[in-house]
This record gives structure tokens, sequence and C-alpha cells, in this order.
């Protein structure tokens, strides 16, 4: 077998990569309150009392309000600067994307202490507003990325073909340019929402009293008898997960293939 | 009429490329580069209650420093506290918040390199995208949680000393696995495993597979081949994971708050009790500061060293 040995590695490091994963509906589908081994049996109740926990319903509510704009916004913001890079050349091209593209190495904590900071500093009180403000900022380097190749592997002369028949450079872009790069605006889209629905430190400093969902789960913590509940929750939040990635990679794909553009694999 | 230069500017490429980037590149700047100046410039200022005093001062970094408070209009002392550099606890927790990260990013990019090797030499291309799918899906998914599975999983009822105890190896279950700096350097590994891979995969892939070839050719054992021809070509890739790992490793909050228990709080968490509980921003921005300051030098020395890999890097 040609790489015996590194294919043994590889699935041994997979299940380390999963195991937290494999665990969670162990422990959601335990009928015991400790979350310990040996296994006590099987229940649903913890799902059950999901649907009667109102902080909970309003969380999830801000999750989903702060999760679609957050989306839409970044990837609006994605289009432009992953266009602007690939087509053109332009002074400050470089510093300018290395900001852009900073959040996606800076700490968080640091990003949300620095918003946090700005945002008391000229007055404006901490709401799912702000939170959005915050999660725009982590998002739009991913959605770049993922944006940048469905950019990047587009035929210039296409463009050129449409202003050669009469088309203006907004008409091209929305007839030609659109539609080759739609797959990874959508993959763009699902991906920035499920890292907001995801993201704990920024909502944590900058949703003032408003709760998010991940910032619910964090206060849950602290109460052991809630945890099982929790570990229902996060059951359904990464099936979930799992379903928009996989959208977004089927989208992703299948724009490559549009385009024509050689697969590199991953979304970073 | 128009001047010629303002309309050769206006329609030129430079014009659209600038106009294209301009409401992304605002944004970054109005709440990226801004904030980030900001608190730079807090760190120079004077804590007063629940307001900041414009008085410069360097003693938020070192030195003592003094909280103000508005009793009837005048501004008197209220809190004394000492600057980050001064100060043994927040001292002891950055060098072990660098240690830590230190420390994830070696595990980290030594345990993913072979798993980059594999996806990108032996898996068949068809099926590569598919490995990379499966690698970053946990990255993707509720991060608080699968840190707290990890709570779990080292804990005294979990998987591990459950398995051990059953097979009669221990008597009594293992704690030290757990809130100390061992168990945040295992739970860090784990969040930051796909950002290792994926920029060595990318390197592996870029290297032209003749070059190996060349290299068995020419009388190489397998081994110094990788050594000599696929290990340089990767270490673009293997630099990058260092940063990308290294960098926001050191301001991870959730992990130290959830297994790190009393011994393994990293420098976040101080930062997090001055800004939230506290409301010292003076000092917290210092702290944000000096440990950013620390990581950029650490990442600086770390490019220095491996400044012969990168050289080739502008062809």
């Amino acid at each position: 077998m040609k790489g015996g040995w590194f294919r043994g590695y590889t699935i041994f490091y997979l299940i380390f990569l999963y195991a937290p994963i494999i665990l969670l509906p162990i422990f959601a589908f335990n009928n015991a309150t400790t979350i310990a081994f040996p296994l006590n049996g099987f229940t649903t109740a913890w799902f059950g009392k999901l649907w009667d926990d109102p902080a909970l319903h309003h969380a999830l509510k801000n999750s989903l309000i702060i999760g679609c704009s957050a989306a839409v916004i970044s990837t609006c913001l994605g289009i432009f600067a992953s266009r602007a890079s690939s087509r053109y050349t332009f002074p400050f091209k470089t510093p300018l994307m290395g900001l852009i593209m900073l959040p996606l190495v800076m700490p968080d904590i640091i990003l949300a202490v620095a918003l946090l900071t700005v945002l008391l500093g000229i007055g404006m009180p901490l709401s799912l507003f702000t939170v959005i403000l915050g999660h725009v900022l982590v998002c739009t380097p991913f959605s770049i990325a993922i944006l940048s190749a469905a950019f990047q592997s587009l035929d210039q002369s296409l463009e050129e073909a449409a202003y050669d028949l009469g088309e203006t450079p907004v008409s091209a872009f929305r007839l030609v340019i659109l539609p080759l790069v739609l797959p990874g605006i959508i993959s763009s889209l699902l991906i920035t929402f499920t890292i907001s629905l995801d993201e704990f430190i920024m909502a944590f400093f900058l949703a003032g009293n408003e709760n998010t969902l991940p910032v619910y789960i964090f206060g849950q913590f602290r109460f052991p008898q809630n945890v099982p509940v929790i570990l229902a929750l996060g059951t359904i939040l990464v099936c979930l997960s799992i379903a928009l990635l996989a959208t977004a990679e089927y989208f992703r794909r299948r724009g490559l293939a549009k385009t024509g553009g050689k697969d590199t694999g991953g979304f970073l | 009429m128009q001047s010629k230069p303002k309309v050769r500017f206006r329609g030129s490429e430079a014009a659209n490329g600038l106009l294209m980037i301009s409401p992304t590149a605002i944004y970054a700047i109005l709440l990226l580069a801004a904030p980030l100046a900001m608190i730079f410039a807090y760190s120079f200022m004077t804590d007063g209650y629940l307001k900041i005093i414009p008085h410069f001062q360097l003693c938020n970094y070192i030195g003592e420093c003094h909280s103000y408070k508005d009793v009837n209009g005048v501004m008197t002392e209220s809190q004394t506290y000492k600057g980050v550099w001064s100060d043994p606890l927040a001292l002891t927790l950055m060098w072990r918040s660098l240690l830590i990260s230190m420390v994830v990013t070696a595990v980290t990019v030594l345990l993913a390199f072979p798993v980059a090797y594999y996806v990108s030499f032996y898996v068949a291309p068809s099926k590569k995208s598919l490995w990379l799918f499966l690698i970053t899906i946990p990255f993707w998914t509720s991060y608080l949680i699968r840190v707290f599975l990890w709570k779990v999983i080292l804990g005294t009822g979990g998987p591990i000393n459950f398995g051990l105890l059953e097979l009669g190896l221990i008597q009594e279950p293992i704690t030290w696995l757990l809130y100390n700096v061992n168990s945040v350097v295992i739970t860090l590994a784990h969040a930051y495993a796909p950002f290792a891979i994926l920029p060595i995969f990318v390197s592996l892939e870029k290297i032209d597979r003749s070059f190996l070839e060349a290299g068995r050719d020419l009388g190489e054992s397998p081994f110094m081949t990788f050594w000599r021809v696929t290990l340089p070509l990767a270490m673009p890739g293997v630099i990058s994971s260092v940063l990308i790992v290294f960098i926001p490793t050191i301001g991870d909050y959730v992990t130290p708050s959830l297994v790190g228990g009393p011994e393994g709080k990293m420098v976040a968490n101080l930062v997090e009790l001055n800004y939230k509980k506290l409301d010292n921003y003076p000092l917290g921005s210092a702290l944000a500061v000096s440990s950013m300051a620390l990581v950029m030098a650490v990442s600086l020395l770390f490019l220095f060293l491996n400044r012969r890999f990168l050289r080739g890097n502008k062809r």
C-alpha cells in the first residue's frame, strides 16, 4: 500500500480531530446530569428541554439576525475587495489588502477590545448592531479568501468580449461575471454565516446586555445541571454547521468547475 | 474645462482599483486600523472612573499608576496599580502565554506536516478536496462546545480515565490531565490544527514532482531527497503555518478559561478582567499592546532566522 504509514497516521490524526464531535451526541443522549462515563441510558429529554427555554430562543433569534446581516455585509465587502485585488493593480494594494486580511491572524480579543474602546469612545451604545460590526470585520477575510479563488480563475477575455459586443461595465458585470462567480458568492454567504453563528469573543465584548447563542452557551457552562441541555443544543448546531459547510463546499466546487479554475482545495 | 491628468486618473486602472476596494478598505480603516491606533493611544493615558483622562503617562507599562475618581468635580486618586512590566502577575501571564503558544505552535505544525504530506503526495487528485474538507469541518463547528468537550475528555470521568480504570492500568483517576498548562496546550493544538495543515498543503502542492525524481536519479535516498528538496521547498508553507497558529494562540480566551484552571490562565483572561470587571481601559490596553509587541518581536525573529527559505519567493 502506497504511503501506508502516512495513511495510518492521518487516520489516527482525524480521530483526534473528531474526538470531541464524536463524544458530543453520546453525552447529549445520555440519561445523566453528570457528563462522565460510564453511560447511564438513552434519553431524548435534553432535546425536549430546548423547547421551553425563552432565554435560549431569544439568543437564537439574536444570533440569526447577526449571522444573516454579517454574512450579507461581509460578502458584499468581500466581492469589492477580491474583485479589486484580482482585476486591478493600484497604489497601496499590498498594505490595504494586508490590513483587510489582518483579522485572520489577529487574536480576536485584541480586535474586540479595540472596537469596544472606539464604540464607547464615540458614545455608541452596545447592541446587536455593534456585534454585527465586529463580525463583519472577522468574516470579511474569509469571504475574500473564498471569492478570490473565484475571481482569479475568471478569464478576462470574457469580459472584454462583452465590452466589444457593446455592454457597459455594469451590464458586463451583471451578465457575464456575476453568473460565473455566483457559486463562490453563495459559498461565501454560507461560510460567513457559519463563522458568525459560532463567534464568541466579539459578541462577549460587544453585545452589551444582549445574548447571542455562544454567549448564552458560555454562561450556561457555570451551571453543571444545565450542561446536558447545552450538549443537546451543540449536537444540533454541529449538524447544522456541517450541513451548511457541505452546501458551501458543493457551491465552491461547482463555481470552480464553471470558470475552469484549478481546485487547490479547502477554504483557506 | 477639466484638466487632463484628472481625466486620465479617473478612467485609469489605478483609480478603478482604488474605487473598487474603497468600501472594504474604508471599513477596515475605520473599524480596524483606527481602533488599534486608539488602544495604542489609550495605553499611555490615565484611568478615570468610567472615562479616560487624556494625560500622557508611561506608568501603564512600567512603574506605579493611579486611577482617578470624580469627587465633587475634583479628580482625586482612588486606586494604585502596577504597570504591565512592573506587575509580577501580568509578567507571569505574558511569559506563560508566550510559552504556551510556542509549544502549541511547535506541536501543531509538527503533527500537521505528515497529514499535509499524505494528502498532497499520496491521495488521488480527485479525492484531495474531500480530505481537506474532512480536515476543516471540526474547525468550523462550535468552538466553545469543542473546548468544553476537551474538559470532559481530560477530566476524571472522561474516556481516557474511564478506559485506563477499566483496563486496570490505574487505580485512581489521573488528575494532572486537566486544569493546567498541558490541557491548554492539547486543546489549542486541536483547535488550530487545520490552520497549520492548509498552508503546508498548499506549498507542497506547488512542488514540481520532477525535482524529486531528479533527486532520486542522482542517487539520493528517499530521506535525503525529502530533507534536501521537499522540505526546503515546503518551508514557506511551514513558516506561514507557524505564524498563523502562533499569533492568534497567544490571545486565546476560551481555552484557558474553560480548561486552564488557575495555573493555566493566560494574558487574555487578564485583558478581559481589566476591560470588563475592573474598568481599567488604559491598563488593559497596555497589556494588549505589550503582548502583541511580544508576539511581533518573536515572529520577526522567527522570520529573520528563516529568511533564506523566503528569498526565492518573489520569483
